[in-house]
């Protein structure tokens, strides 16, 4: 456990010691602002015409519900935004100590090849949570404004917690893999965007092909979150699958020492 | 201290160690000396667990490496070829985490930092980015990280390569320092330092130990031929003759004349001192001695005999 820890610091601390974490911390909050900012034009846009028109039927306008015009689609951009995001936060874990020979460090030092694994996807764990913090913001303005619910606020940060978790299982493998992290970065990124957009090929398979790629797509799972629904069901998808990415790179960094 | 059985190491179909075996004692310091490529960095890997061997096995104080990898790693300081420093660190932070991932309790961390700071002299550069040191600094860093958890075991991987001369006067006393408490196997191409450092050598080529010994001992053993020079006036087939008549002696061969003077190079077996027959062939013969001197190989000419393959000109 103090190895972790030792480990997770030295990682943790590694991120804000180099410009990575300003950068990517930076960029998130640019883009949700802006994704945050533009929902919310929409939003108001749409409020003025049924107004309007309720003005003119001389009806009661209807009622609109902000969690479902402004929060659902706003997690929904978070979600892409994240995959873009987490590649970078990722590539740098295994394949910086391959570069630089560090590995060698670590892999004479009384330390388990787990030991080393959780440290650093603990590390990036953090920082990932740390990324999300900010953005609390957004909906507190929506408070103050508005009147949304807030369970449904709260399911959609799980659901962004499991699946930035899962995602990073990944980019932590392809991490471990090379020793360029320019290579490791862009690899990562092309299987999210596989992993996303595989959902889309449903509609092209037959009825129970569709069900196993809908059920691989894993944005997919995320959807319930944002409706408010914590199913165990998805859970159990995004930590069986950050078991199995951490798993494979136990498998690889294991083989680092026949590779080198 | 430590033990190598019969160790082999493959790269895919290239084997680049072949039934490695030797042993060091407590408090020893032994010498890897060999050129380039010649498997001294593989075998230090493996001794530190960072590479497994094809075959055989090696204990490390009383840890078989393999079945008990951790335990033998908490025995080991190990100083790779090139320092690894995380560049983005102080010297302080990096020496820190290096002290945690040894397994030093935290609360004696910042005590042993400083110790062994001070030991390798950079306490002055501790808020330094070890990124931003010299050279020479960089290797001091590496050092301390090695034996910052009081390690029996150093391994140290061409500890002087890369430095300037001042530098590599330091690091030398450092591990002059070292050795005693430590058991101490370095490496290293530079045949003075081995003399200077190493209770023992261990010569290695192409993956193969070619000789072990003393620097002294192996000095005398691989002269395997003692040889002389002998400078005499007189005829000079007869004198040539007469001195391979002489027992002990394998070989004569004319080098060179001066002044009616005649030169000649010697080759005698070791054991036999043949300086006194041939002063007296010469004297009884009536001729004259002007030079009779012998010259030892130094251990350069060793090293360069044993590690390159002869090759007909």
């Amino acid at each position: 456990m103090k190895n972790i820890i030792a480990l997770f610091l030295r990682e943790f601390k590694s991120y804000f010691l180099s410009p990575i974490a300003y950068v990517v911390l930076t960029m998130f909050l640019v883009i949700t602002g802006y994704f945050f900012y533009a929902n919310i034009s929409v939003f108001l846009d749409y409020m003025m015409n049924m107004m309007m028109q309720a003005q003119y039927y001389r009806q009661m306008p209807p009622p609109v519900n902000v969690n479902e015009f402004v929060i659902m689609p706003l997690f929904h951009n978070f979600s892409i935004i994240l995959l873009f995001m987490l590649p970078m936060i990722t590539m740098r874990l295994f394949a910086e100590e391959k570069k630089t020979m560090t590995i060698e460090l670590l892999m004479t030092s009384p330390l388990t090849t787990v030991q080393t694994i959780l440290g650093k996807y603990l590390a990036a764990l953090a920082l990932f949570v740390i990324m999300l913090l900010p953005t609390i913001f957004y909906f507190v303005i929506i408070g103050i404004y508005g009147n949304p619910e807030l369970y449904p606020i709260i399911t959609a940060y799980v659901g962004l917690f499991f699946l930035g978790a899962s995602l990073m299982a990944v980019g932590l493998l392809i991490s471990s893999l090379t020793e360029n992290q320019i290579i490791a970065a862009a690899v990562t990124f092309g299987i999210y965007l596989l992993m996303w957009t595989i959902g889309w090929m449903s509609s092209f398979a037959g009825p129970k092909f569709a069900e196993v790629i809908n059920y691989l797509s894993i944005i997919n799972h995320y959807n319930d979150f944002t409706r408010g629904i914590i199913d165990t069901k998805h859970i159990l998808f995004y930590i069986s699958f950050a078991f199995f990415g951490l798993y494979l790179t136990f498998r690889s960094v294991e083989s680092i020492r026949w590779r080198v | 201290m430590i033990r190598v059985e019969k160790i082999s190491k493959e790269f895919g179909n290239k084997q680049v160690l072949f039934d490695i075996e030797f042993e060091v004692t407590k408090g020893e310091v032994l010498g890897f000396l060999g050129p380039n490529g010649a498997g001294k960095t593989t075998t230090m890997r493996i001794l530190t667990g960072f590479l497994p061997a094809t075959r055989g096995t090696a204990s490390v104080a009383g840890f078989d490496i393999f079945e008990k990898s951790l335990e033998a790693r908490r025995n080991i300081g190990y100083l790779p070829e090139s320092p690894p420093l995380y560049y983005e660190m102080t010297v302080k932070d990096y020496l820190e985490f290096v002290a945690r991932i040894k397994g030093i309790a935290w609360n004696e961390i910042s005590k042993r930092v400083e110790e062994v700071m001070d030991k390798v002299n950079v306490t002055h550069m501790k808020n330094r980015l070890t990124g931003k040191l010299s050279k020479g600094y960089k290797q001091r860093v590496g050092l301390a990280q090695a034996m910052i958890h009081n390690p029996p075991i150093l391994i140290l991987d061409e500890p002087t390569s890369g430095l300037d001369p001042k530098q590599i006067i330091e690091v030398r006393e450092l591990i002059k320092n070292l050795s005693g408490d430590h058991t101490v196997i370095l490496s290293t191409h530079i045949l003075p330092e081995a003399t200077l450092l190493c209770e023992r050598v261990l010569i290695i080529n192409e993956g193969k130990i070619i000789a072990q010994d003393s620097p002294a001992n192996l000095d005398k053993k691989l002269k395997g031929v003692e040889k002389l020079y002998v400078e005499v006036s007189g005829p000079k087939d007869e004198i040539s003759k007469s001195l391979r008549d002489i027992p002990g002696i394998i070989d004569v061969s004319e080098d060179k004349v001066a002044d009616g003077h005649f030169g000649f190079l010697i080759e005698s077996e070791v054991e036999i001192d043949v300086r006194k027959d041939i002063s007296r062939t010469i004297f009884q013969n009536n001729w004259d001695l002007f030079e009779l001197r012998a010259f030892g190989m130094s251990l350069e000419e060793i090293f360069l005999q044993l590690t390159t393959k002869e090759e007909e000109v």
